[in-house]
């Protein structure tokens, strides 16, 4: 909400403080200022200036000689302005003065623009003419402003006077972030009454008296609500032989500098009461609402309605509408209609200022797609009582104003309100939430500023009667903000909690997820974020059947577009797309890793929340191949204490990945994740040119495996033996089955073994590679004897022959 | 024979004193000294020598030898200390070449100013938790006295979920404070933790939006906690993340769970509270939003307000980070590019 501080001035007179003074102190008492912009900034040294002479340019055709009276003098200004005749009182800017901008109403320079005296085509001008495009402002909010060349100012200005006061522009307009508790506050004089508080100073708000001619209201119009829930209130006025013409300067000024252009007497007073009381209104042509009769109901489904703006809208049974005895006039809260506008030519009006539920209207206004400043003002929840304080101060206007005559009384259709809420005053609660010793007395000061009564009860208590205009406030925690605001909440002390000492910690599972990017990070992976919300193609580009799981993803309903429209099952789309990001900008030797989350939903459409799981996603391409990625795998099973070995299943089943460099990777029986190198269709559907590895753990399969625990086992105090073996190998047979196989027949001797050499090519025959191992035995109390060794890898040998293993001598 | 032995004597030294490499001492040291040697071959002579001057004779003999053995290991050390000292000249290397390193990865900004965060309110005995990012409207809403038809709901943008009928309204949480309410109903008490996690709000992607980003909320309830607490764990927040010099300042204002409730400013990390482009010339930063736990929300959550009371904050993760590496442009932090995450 934008304010000029002379407006808020209007109601606290006393007001002294300096723009950055009542910006800082309105922020602090809960009132926040966004910002604020004098009016007459970069306005230096313009007076008024009384056009004594004219006479043509000697040597220039555009341009004129006048001679002007400045009141201590009279100087010689040269212009181009066309429009200015002798006696015309005009904004003159002196040798070293400033403008604000230049006269084609371009953006305004920070600094503004020097004149200084000079001359044009050889005749000296000491001095400039301004428009008011110069003076910073334009014709929407100066109407009078000729639409191109000098402003002319009243004829009663006196030559010499500042002409920028004349202007009313030395003023500073505020920007206030008003909070949604604070409805009261969006209208000037809420934030006036916050101002007085602030300062101390008494808040004079306008005295508003109740006018009329001695007709009778409701002889003019009849007001039905059908729908009282959308409309807990109407209030009706009627204004007779309307004389239209433009409002008076101060309100001109006042609405120029809240940002609303002056239209007429009658729009502008609607607009004024709009931002004095935060009470929108609406006027009808009276002559226009047939059977002089309201009728506020809710529209029909797929009826249509031409707003005044000339646009047809669509509505349905939730919008509230405003008719007339044959048809819809108005949708109620948001715009009138084009059927009963004001013109010109209007001779009574109708007032209307009513209540609107404040939900309704927000959510009517967003489906119609239609959100105006009155609807603004409604959906945040007006207070009932204002209506009425609206419509009189609107009528009060139009008298004091000559707009028309003002017809007596008025129609109100109200639900009963509700009385002023009583709060139990207890000074000692508010203390101790605060952590504070404000006394007694300091708090009925405070509560007195904000025109809260202490009242005390007949058990002699004392309560405070909150006014009407506070819907905020409804507890005890209301009134002690009440208390620290204007405490100020500089003052409160700083302490810190007592009571017993608690230990923090993280849980667990962020433990282990630190540990997993401290693993990821030494093996060179740098930690990447993506979005939680992907588009559905992201199957299509993995390869993922149309019947697979994957598939069935929470899908949101409003999304930002269809890219960001399901929540993600698998988590290797981000980590594709930005290893996509880095390889088409030429980044070399990518690997990334994240910790996100995936979303599977239990069933769909859900009925519970999706199961959230976080998965540790691992990717490169460069320098590196699958076992590289295998590495990281088990660096990192060893850090969270996963000392067994993992099983690799090559029939991974991944449709993303290269059919013969895939593994599950398998714990204990537990598939814990995958891994291996993208599939070549998937590269180019992501455009990643290199080959690309990648690898998932899901972490919740994975945390019931890890632990922080670490027992000491001995260091080894005999030697060991150790024994090679040099194998041809069927080319289907795994590693892994020849290690499965060493482990099951080495024994307990057996304490390691190792594959040192693999080689497939020339030498060996076709079908064929050839393998070597060394295995490791060793016993914890004694020296190995050669036949101790022998036994065991008897029994490994034989096992190997059995799997159709040749041994090379 | 002592002739012979002076001549041998004089021989050796200057051997030695000429010799020049280990090897070639070597050959000089079995030359005389070794089975065959020349000083071997004179006590080999011995018996020649009349017996009453032996002893003497011996006694010249090993004089000799003791002086020549010293004088081969004097020589020795100093061939050796040459050798080495050439050695050691030979292998001067560029210390000013690249260093080989194995090249670590780094940490998400967003990670570094989380693991910070973290570190500072574990330090004060806080527990941190995580909740659900998928969340009912019950939890980012309704109990955080924001009912249906809230303008503050409208206000946050929110994404929802299709959803299966009476599975009530799913969204995607559009703050971090639905975890303040998992926390409380578990009922142990007190409560000291912060819940960092992942957000939404449907706000186009630019430089300073992002419809996915991240909160951390904090909670203490416990008797007698008050906003003077609020103020100076929040305080002590600020020095410890920005800095022993930081200032902090509250402004009050409205948040529907919180009563009273506030913002608090820090002063410019850039200035320090001179005012700067960087603060927009105001000397401080906004950072984060905070209040007294409103007594309705509590009562929701099965807690007696008028036994307990306390505080609860929320700071945007995005935002600390930005401010505290001078990262321009939020969409940095999804890119992934890797010349972005390098320099953390």
């Amino acid at each position: 909400m934008n304010t000029a501080l002379s407006w808020i001035k209007a109601y606290v007179p006393e007001l002294e403080c300096t723009d950055q003074e009542y910006c800082d102190a309105m922020t602090l008492s809960g009132t926040k200022v966004e910002g604020f912009e004098r009016r007459d900034k970069n306005l230096e040294k313009i007076v008024v200036a009384e056009i004594l002479s004219i006479e043509a340019h000697p040597d220039a055709d555009k341009l004129i000689v006048c001679q002007v009276n400045i009141g201590t003098d009279t100087i010689q200004i040269v212009t181009g302005a066309h429009n200015v005749k002798v006696g015309d009182k005009v904004p003159v800017v002196l040798d070293g003065g400033k403008v604000a901008g230049g006269h084609d109403g371009g953006p305004l320079p920070e600094d503004g623009i020097s004149i200084k005296a000079g001359k044009l085509r050889g005749v000296p001008s000491d001095g400039m003419m301004c428009s008011i495009e110069e003076l910073g402002s334009d014709r929407n909010m100066y109407p009078e402003a000729p639409e191109e060349g000098i402003y002319i100012l009243k004829e009663d200005a006196k030559p010499g006077e500042d002409a920028v006061a004349l202007l009313g522009l030395h003023d500073t307009v505020f920007e206030y972030e008003i909070t949604s508790n604070r409805v009261d506050c969006y209208s000037v004089l809420g934030i006036a009454r916050e101002a007085a508080a602030t300062f101390r100073k008494p808040f004079v708000p306008p005295v508003v008296k109740e006018t009329g001619n001695g007709e009778d209201v409701h002889d003019y119009i009849k007001v039905e609500v059908k729908d009282p829930d959308l409309c807990p209130r109407y209030c009706a006025r009627v204004c007779k032989n309307i004389k239209i013409g433009p409002s008076p300067e101060w309100m001109q000024r006042r609405l120029a500098a809240s940002g609303i252009r002056p239209i007429n007497n009658l729009v502008d007073i609607t607009n004024y009461v709009m931002e004095e009381y935060g009470q929108p209104m609406h006027a009808f042509d009276l002559d226009t609402v047939a059977g002089h009769k309201i009728i506020v109901r809710r529209a029909k489904d797929g009826d249509e309605f031409q707003t005044l703006d000339g646009q047809m809208r669509k509505l349905d049974r939730d919008v509230l509408m405003i008719c007339d005895a044959e048809k819809e006039i108005a949708i109620g809260g948001i715009m009138g209609g084009e059927n009963s506008k004001i013109t010109d030519h209007v001779q009574t009006v109708l007032f209307e200022a009513a209540i609107f539920n404040g939900p309704n209207i927000r959510k009517s206004a967003k489906r119609i797609g239609l959100r105006t400043d009155s609807s603004g003002k409604f959906e945040k929840g007006l207070e009932m009582h204002n209506a009425e304080d609206a419509i009189n101060r609107a009528c009060q206007l139009i008298e004091e104003l000559g707009c028309g005559e003002v017809v007596s009384g008025m129609v109100d259709v109200a639900v009963p309100a509700s009385d002023r809420k009583v709060l139990p005053f207890k000074p000692e609660k508010y203390n101790n939430l605060l952590g504070t010793k404000v006394t007694e007395a300091e708090m009925k000061e405070m509560f007195d500023r904000l025109e809260i009564e202490t009242v005390r009860d007949e058990a002699g208590k004392t309560n405070l009667v909150i006014p009407y205009f506070r819907q905020d406030l409804n507890c005890d925690a209301d009134i002690a903000e009440e208390v620290a605001r204007f405490y100020g909440y500089d003052k409160i002390p700083t302490t810190l909690p007592a009571g017993e000492a608690t230990a923090g910690k993280l849980s667990y599972d962020l433990r282990i997820r630190q540990k997993a990017e401290d693993i990821a990070e030494y093996c060179g992976f740098s930690q990447g974020m993506s979005y939680s919300f992907e588009s559905p193609k992201v199957f299509d580009k993995l390869l993922l059947p149309a019947d697979s799981e994957l598939r069935q993803a929470v899908t949101i309903s409003n999304p930002l577009g269809e890219d960001f429209s399901i929540m993600r099952t698998i988590s290797l789309n981000g980590m594709l797309t930005s290893l996509a990001t880095n390889y088409n900008r030429r980044n070399k030797n990518v690997r990334l890793y994240e910790l996100g989350n995936i979303y599977l939903p239990k069933a769909l459409p859900l009925t519970e929340l999706p199961d959230e799981r976080v998965q540790f996603t691992l990717g490169f391409y460069g320098e590196g191949d699958f076992y590289t990625m295998k590495g990281v795998i088990e660096e990192f099973f060893t850090s969270v204490g996963m000392k067994k070995k993992p099983v690799y299943d090559p029939k991974a089943g991944k449709p993303f990945l290269h059919p013969g460099r895939q593994a599950l990777i398998q714990y204990e029986g537990t598939v814990l994740g995958y891994l291996g190198e993208v599939h070549p269709e998937v590269l180019d559907n992501y455009g990643i040119g290199a080959r690309a590895y990648i690898a998932v753990l899901d972490m919740p399969n994975v945390i019931p495996f890890t632990t922080f625990d670490r027992k000491y086992e001995g260091i080894a105090k005999y030697p060991a033996v150790s024994r090679d073996i040099s194998m041809v190998v069927p080319k289907e047979v795994l590693a892994g089955d020849i290690e499965a196989l060493i482990e099951q027949r080495g024994g307990k001797l057996l304490e390691s073994y190792q594959l040192f050499d693999i080689y497939e090519g020339a030498q060996i025959k076709q079908g064929f590679k050839s393998m070597a191992y060394s295995i490791t035995f060793r016993a914890k109390d004694r020296t190995l004897e050669d036949n101790d060794v022998t036994a065991a890898m008897k029994k490994i040998l034989h096992g190997l022959e059995q799997m159709g293993i040749e041994l090379r001598q | 024979m002592k002739s012979k032995l002076e001549q041998i004597r004089a021989k050796v030294v200057s051997q030695i004193m000429d010799c020049d490499s280990a090897d070639k001492l070597n050959e000089i040291k079995v030359s005389i000294l070794g089975k065959k040697g020349e000083l071997t071959d004179l006590l080999k002579s011995m018996r020649d020598v009349q017996p009453e001057d032996r002893p003497k004779v011996g006694q010249m003999v090993n004089e000799t030898r003791a002086e020549i053995e010293k004088l081969l290991d004097e020589r020795k050390a100093k061939i050796e200390k040459v050798v080495r000292e050439a050695k050691l000249k030979a292998e001067v290397i560029d210390v000013t070449l690249p260093a080989s390193k194995s090249e670590l990865g780094h940490r998400h900004p967003n990670s570094i100013a989380l693991e910070e965060v973290e570190r500072i309110f574990v330090g004060m005995g806080y527990d941190v938790v995580e909740g659900p990012e998928v969340e009912k409207d019950y939890y980012n809403f309704e109990a955080l006295n924001i009912p249906a038809d809230h303008p503050a709901k409208d206000e946050q943008d929110t994404f929802y979920v299709v959803n299966g009928i009476g599975a009530g309204e799913i969204l995607l949480r559009t703050q971090t404070s639905g975890v303040q309410v998992h926390e409380m109903e578990k009922g142990k008490l007190p409560i000291r933790m912060i819940a960092p996690g992942r957000v939404f709000r449907s706000d186009e992607v630019d430089a300073t939006h992002s419809p996915c980003f991240h909160q951390i909320e904090g909670l203490v309830i416990d008797r007698h906690i008050t906003f003077a607490d609020l103020k100076g764990t929040l305080a002590e927040f600020a020095r410890a993340l920005f800095g022993e010099e930081t200032k902090v300042k509250f402004r009050p204002h409205h948040f529907p769970f919180t009563e009273p409730s506030a913002e608090m400013d820090v002063t410019c990390f850039k200035c320090g509270g001179k005012g700067c482009r960087f603060c927009k010339g105001s000397g401080w930063i906004e950072i984060l939003g905070c209040g007294m736990v409103h007594p309705h929300v509590l009562e929701m959550s099965g807690i007696d307000p008028e036994e307990y009371t306390g505080f609860a904050f929320g700071v945007g993760l995005e935002r600390i980070a930005l401010l505290k590496y001078e990262i321009d442009d939020m969409r940095l932090l999804y890119e992934n590019d890797i010349r972005f995450l390098r320099q953390f």
